[in-house]
């Protein structure tokens, strides 16, 4: 089992390094630089000039990438490895030492604050949608699949299949528009904690009240189309075991029809639904920009997009960056996964 | 002895029926999958026949008119619309904010949301059952070479590249930088109103899901007896490829292409709404959601079209995709 995970997460080096060596030259490639306007207004040449002088993005492109990594300069104790600029300091330490630069456009943030700032607030959000939309669909999707064409069935497929097909583009404002304009019931944006979120939240005084009535509406945008996905998935699973010949031989046995379906169909079943958990979570995580942009939430989507516009290098890569790690160790879980509910696929067969 | 000689007795009663008759009855008596392909059928010619059915010109602006509302509309606005609302029968739907007729950019907006349905299906078909076929026939280390890739490439955050590509295309556009070969495919991406590169791009994104497919069922087929009959009949590799086996994995890789379309077509609407789908004025509907959706408290019709038109749209596919699925798939309607 160590094995797997350590063997996994080597391979994944390859696959970061690819991701970060394609994002940062592809990004540069894109005419235009990060200072060219300021507003609507752009900027003369000459002031464009030297602002890309200090952050050395007139350097060779490959110095600039080794800069990135490793910051401008490495000493080991008094010793100096290399100094890419003596007449400068750095003014970043390098990814792999942990300092993921400094915005462009949000001068004077590093793109660690930014993360540190948006990240928590996408994390919650996704996390409950999630939830939300497991807690719903997967018992609809089982429902569905036992009483297979019944009208049962083909009302909750409908609702399923109304569900992917309305996007959070359309339903968030629908949301807005029969919740909080007609009905007053929930407030129409901003988020029910401030950042640090992690301190505030687990102090004392923190309200919970507010903290969920501004988190209903958007979570239920985000679930519903999500149950509905998991939903379809467990249905079209389990219909499948159900037919399956160790179901039959478990009925023949005369097992209780409760226990030959949560004991025996439920863990095979769940498989395709926890396919799609891995990638899902991440993108989720790492933000909804349709989602945040309409109910004016303060999370990382919008920095993901706005990022490669506003030529944010630095903030382009840090969110990929992020968005891939989690990536990367959302598959690990979902393998490890695979291996506990169906035991046919364990690790090292 | 010639089949007609038999004593009539022995012929069958009825033609056989063939697999592909099969499917087409069970997908006829679904009947939610059959008034979807009807209503796509409908939404096809609306959007074929748009110059005739509307004003024709989705991007004339009316600035005296802006947000005007017909009278009808009235009872679907909130309480006291009627102290800032601007009334003009002449918009069946109403105008957006810089008074453009709404029924027209819907319809036209079809356009843009079909044109992506085929072109991104298309692609995404053609390249990744090209992959598939090669990696899976061919087999061996090239095979192998080509999951890895395939692997590799999986990882890899899409929606990043299809931003890059289309701020990067964009940026060329404006600029004209790029060259004889950059400056030919702006000159493509013009001419259909800025959606080529899109719809590329869009249909770079979902390749990979059928290369795997396709490879799963070439290797399902290598080893059936009649691709050894055709090789010891001598027959070239390219043929039994296209006569043998292609005809034979079309059919779930168009199943599973149709049931991606509502994403291909979620995703343009998404990319219109940040601003990087089609050029203005062109409409599409992800664009007239995102230019709806800060005036939904006071202007909450100009939401309406678009969002039912989207969702209508998207549903017609899903259902006919599911319909297509279990029409083909015999093994889950027992």
């Amino acid at each position: 089992m160590l094995r797997f995970i350590i063997r996994r997460i080597l391979g994944f080096i390859p696959v970061l390094l690819g991701v970060i060596i394609f994002t940062f030259f592809m990004a540069r490639a894109i005419p235009g630089g990060p200072f060219d306007f300021i507003g609507d207004k752009s900027l003369p040449p000459s002031v464009v000039k030297n602002l890309e002088a200090k952050y050395h993005l007139d350097w060779p492109e490959w110095e600039q990438f080794i800069s990135y990594l490793v910051g401008d300069e490495l000493y080991i104790g008094s010793v100096k490895i290399f100094d890419l600029d003596p007449n400068t300091p750095a003014y970043s330490y390098g990814v792999l030492r942990g300092d993921l630069g400094p915005s462009f456009r949000y001068r004077g943030q590093t793109v660690n604050d930014i993360i540190g700032r948006t990240f928590p607030l996408s994390a919650q959000l996704g996390t409950m949608a999630i939830i939300l939309g497991l807690i719903i669909g997967v018992p609809a999707g089982i429902i569905s699949a036992l009483k297979q064409n019944t009208w049962l069935d083909y009302t909750a497929t409908f609702v399923a299949v109304l569900g992917v097909s309305i996007p959070s583009l359309v339903m968030a404002p629908l949301l807005i528009w029969i919740f909080s304009v007609w009905l007053g019931w929930f407030p129409a944006a901003t988020w029910g904690a401030k950042p640090p979120y992690l301190q505030n939240m687990l102090s004392p005084g923190f309200d919970w009240g507010n903290y969920w009535s501004h988190a209903v509406m958007p979570v239920f945008a985000l679930g519903t189309g999500l149950s509905a996905t998991f939903a379809r998935l467990m249905r079209a699973s389990l219909l499948q075991v159900i037919r399956e010949d160790y179901i039959r031989t478990a009925r023949a046995k005369g097992l209780h029809e409760r226990t030959v379906i949560y004991r025996h169909a439920l863990k095979n079943s769940l498989i395709p639904v926890v396919t799609v958990i891995g990638p899902m979570f991440a993108a989720l995580i790492t933000g909804t920009l349709v989602i945040e942009q309409i109910f004016g939430l303060n999370g990382m989507g919008k920095h993901f997009v706005q990022s490669i516009t506003n030529r944010d290098y630095a903030v382009v890569l840090g969110t990929i960056l992020v968005y891939t790690v989690i990536l990367v160790f959302s598959n690990l879980l979902v393998d490890l996964a695979y291996g506990w509910l169906d035991p046919r696929i364990r690790l090292d067969a | 002895m010639a089949v007609a000689e038999l004593p009539a007795h022995t012929q069958l009663a009825r033609k056989p029926r063939s697999l592909m008759s099969d499917s087409i009855n069970r997908l006829r008596k679904n009947k939610l999958a059959v008034s979807s392909i009807v209503i796509l059928i409908l939404i096809v010619s609306a959007a074929i026949f748009a110059p005739f059915i509307t004003t024709g010109d989705f991007a004339k602006q009316d600035l005296m008119a802006n947000n005007a509302i017909p009278h009808w509309m009235l009872v679907i606005m909130p309480k006291g619309a009627e102290q800032y609302a601007r009334f003009s029968d002449k918009f069946i739907l109403g105008a957006d904010d810089l008074g453009r007729d709404l029924w027209t950019r819907t319809v036209y907006g079809a356009r843009i949301s079909l044109a992506v349905a085929i072109v991104a299906s298309s692609v995404s078909l053609l390249v990744g059952t090209v992959y598939g076929l090669i990696s899976g026939y061919v087999g061996g280390t090239t095979d192998t070479v080509m999951m890895r890739i395939v692997d590799f490439l999986y990882g890899f955050p899409f929606l990043i590249v299809v931003i890059l590509l289309q701020t990067y295309f964009k940026a060329v556009a404006r600029r004209g930088v790029g060259g004889g070969f950059g400056q030919a495919m702006v000159a493509i991406n013009e001419s259909m109103g800025g959606m080529f590169f899109l719809f590329v791009a869009i249909g770079l994104v979902n390749w990979i899901g059928m290369a795997r497919i396709a490879r799963g069922q070439v290797l399902s087929l290598r080893k059936k007896e009649f691709i050894e009959a055709a090789k010891a009949v001598g027959a070239p590799d390219i043929r039994i490829i296209f006569r043998h086996v292609l005809p034979n994995i079309v059919g779930p890789l168009i199943v599973v292409e149709t049931l991606a379309i509502p994403g291909y077509i979620f995703l343009e609407a998404f990319l219109s709404f940040i601003g990087l789908g089609v050029d203005a004025p062109t409409p599409s509907w992800g664009i007239m959601i995102s230019e709806a959706a800060p005036g939904i408290r006071t202007y909450p019709n100009q939401l309406l079209p678009p969002a039912l038109a989207l969702t209508i749209t998207t549903l017609a596919f899903n259902f006919m995709g599911d319909g297509l699925r279990d029409a083909f798939d015999p093994r889950l309607k027992e």
